[in-house]
């Protein structure tokens, strides 16, 4: 037996070696960035149940030999291309008007082995590639990431959220939808600030979707706009609305006077449960007949909804709450912190991408606010304009960051029902600039 | 393929107006929902005043475990449980000691 050869081939098998080759330091960068997400995620508990699947996904892809996702494999999908699974390669490339596929011919020739290696190359390329493809030749992210490139997680998670979501506040308070809207602004401008930074329209859609706040709907606006970016813009999304209250008291603080955060709302007026229960169904009816492209947000945060408020329901309510939004969470985490490969992923437009999305989160923050400030000046101030923060997405960070700016001027002073109403319009808002930008660029 | 700045601005000022104007019929429905199911209880309303007048309560003792017959008005079960567990706790006595008539939300 020769047993330094064999001792060699395991030292060059190792993901060690892999460190070494082509870019390999590239890899350790990113399991370093691993480490720190999951010292946020698990010490500073930043969004912890979604930030630290993704930065374990982050490490299980970033470990050289491990195969468990496979770029390319999902670049040849996308682009329907060929694809090569003995060498893991797509054939495509990449040219100024765009991309180019490779013949079959082409590729072989370009090949540097033997004639029996290119025969067997030749028998196992793959020239469409199904999901039943990916499920036979691919690692277990492979497997998993199905799940978000068919759009089922983001909608499962919808469900959950609707669920969980108690619309009183906004059924009582139809003006919130007013903030809601106008906390849209970050979305716009990061999209247009995108653009002019030499992004594509979907790929600027995608980004901007970021300022609204909401992880899921991130995540579905950029698996069908612009794949290739998924993994920094889950990052970035989660990130930030880990960061919400760094980002929007010293913003709220600046914005508004102490007269103005003293202000004392009315309580809103109770709200039957047949209000409840029909707001689902009349929500889903008409917004999806406005924009049609909504309907998977909007639909299943619906449903979930509906499950909630029916009083008939409650074993699938608590099932869509607990057990199924936990499942999704476990793999939607993983399976996007995959997608981080090396090699895309430390990139100037990564940093770019950082860079739009705080500026996403700010101007959001301002138009709520900003329109909180109308409001309060229409209404001969009775509206509180810091509610109007609350009107990003992030849900219930966001309500609670109105609060707590609230209490500090007046202790006294509760705002977190009020902000709610807002909060849960800017739920129904982002999912409607999504379903906007979706229909624009998809 | 990059868009042209002009077509960037547009689109964005356009998405943002499509946010506002779908939010605002949606306000619109959503308020008018609210009328409609106001309106319907005001026209219900006569039937359930009659009980506001809390029924004469049985008198003489409450089974053990139980803290006998109450009416609710605008107040869900678990809401109500709460309280009674909250008042309970106050007075230092168990449930099953006291008897609640009614609980009503003071609006």
């Amino acid at each position: 037996m020769d047993i330094l050869g064999t001792l060699s081939g395991l030292v060059m098998d190792s993901g060690f070696a892999g460190f070494f080759a082509d870019g390999g330091w590239k890899n350790l960068i990113m399991i370093a960035l691993a480490f720190v997400l999951l010292y946020f995620g698990i010490v500073k508990k930043f969004e912890p149940l979604l930030l630290v699947g993704i930065a374990f996904g982050v490490l299980l892809t970033n470990i050289p030999g491990g195969g468990l996702y496979h770029m390319p494999m999902w670049d040849a999908y996308v682009n329907e291309s060929a694809y090569d699974p003995v060498n893991d390669v797509a054939l495509y490339e990449t040219v100024d008007d765009g991309i180019r596929q490779i013949p079959i011919e082409e590729y072989l020739a370009r090949l540097t082995c033997t004639a029996e290696e290119k025969a067997e190359v030749e028998e196992k390329i793959i020239e469409h590639l199904s999901f039943t493809d990916i499920i036979h030749h691919g690692g277990l992210l492979d497997i998993l990431y199905i799940g978000v490139k068919a759009g089922l997680y983001p909608c499962l998670i919808f469900i959950g959220i609707g669920a969980m979501t108690d619309f009183g506040p906004l059924i009582a308070s139809p003006s919130s939808l007013l903030l809601g809207a106008a906390a849209q602004l970050g979305v716009f401008l990061a999209m247009f600030g995108a653009i002019l930074l030499g992004f594509t329209g979907p790929e600027s859609g995608a980004i901007g979707i970021i300022g609204g706040a909401d992880g899921p709907t991130a995540i579905l606006t950029a698996m069908m706009l612009a794949p290739h970016l998924l993994g920094p813009i889950a990052i970035a999304a989660y990130s930030y609305m880990a960061l919400i209250p760094m980002i929007q008291k010293p913003l709220m603080r600046a914005l508004t006077s102490e007269e103005e955060r003293k202000v004392k709302m009315k309580q809103a007026r109770p709200v039957s449960k047949a209000e409840k229960i029909i707001f689902p169904i009349l929500v889903a009816t008409f917004v999806i007949l406005l924009i049609p492209s909504t309907a998977p947000l909007i639909g299943c945060l619906m449903f979930g909804n509906l499950l909630r408020e029916t009083g008939v329901t409650d074993r699938l309510s608590d099932t869509a709450q607990n057990a199924l939004m936990n499942i999704v969470t476990l793999f939607l985490g993983i399976s996007v912190g995959a997608t981080t490969v090396a090699s895309r992923f430390l990139s100037w437009e990564t940093i770019k991408i950082v860079i739009l999305g705080v500026v996403a989160f700010c101007f959001s923050t301002i138009g709520g606010l900003l329109v909180g400030k109308l409001m309060y000046k229409l209404s001969g101030g009775k509206i509180n304009p810091l509610i109007g923060s609350a009107g990003v997405s992030a849900v219930p960070m966001a309500a609670r960051v109105s609060q707590d700016v609230g209490r500090e001027t007046d202790p006294n002073n509760f705002l977190l029902m009020h902000a709610m109403g807002p909060n849960v319009a800017g739920v129904i808002g982002s999912a409607i600039a999504a379903g906007f930008l979706i229909q624009l660029f998809g | 393929m990059k868009m042209p700045i002009s077509d960037a601005a547009i689109a964005a000022l356009l998405g943002y107006g499509v946010v506002f104007v779908g939010l605002v019929l949606l306000m619109a429905v959503i308020t008018l929902m609210g009328k409609v199911m106001t309106a319907k209880k005001g026209e219900t309303a006569p039937a359930p005043a009659a009980p506001a007048v809390p029924a004469p309560a049985k008198e003489g003792p409450a089974a053990p475990g139980s803290a006998g017959d109450i009416k609710l008005y605008d107040v869900g079960d678990r809401e109500a449980a709460m309280l009674m567990a909250i008042v309970a706790d106050k007075l230092g006595k168990p449930l099953n000691e006291l008897r609640f008539k009614s609980i009503k939300e003071v609006k």
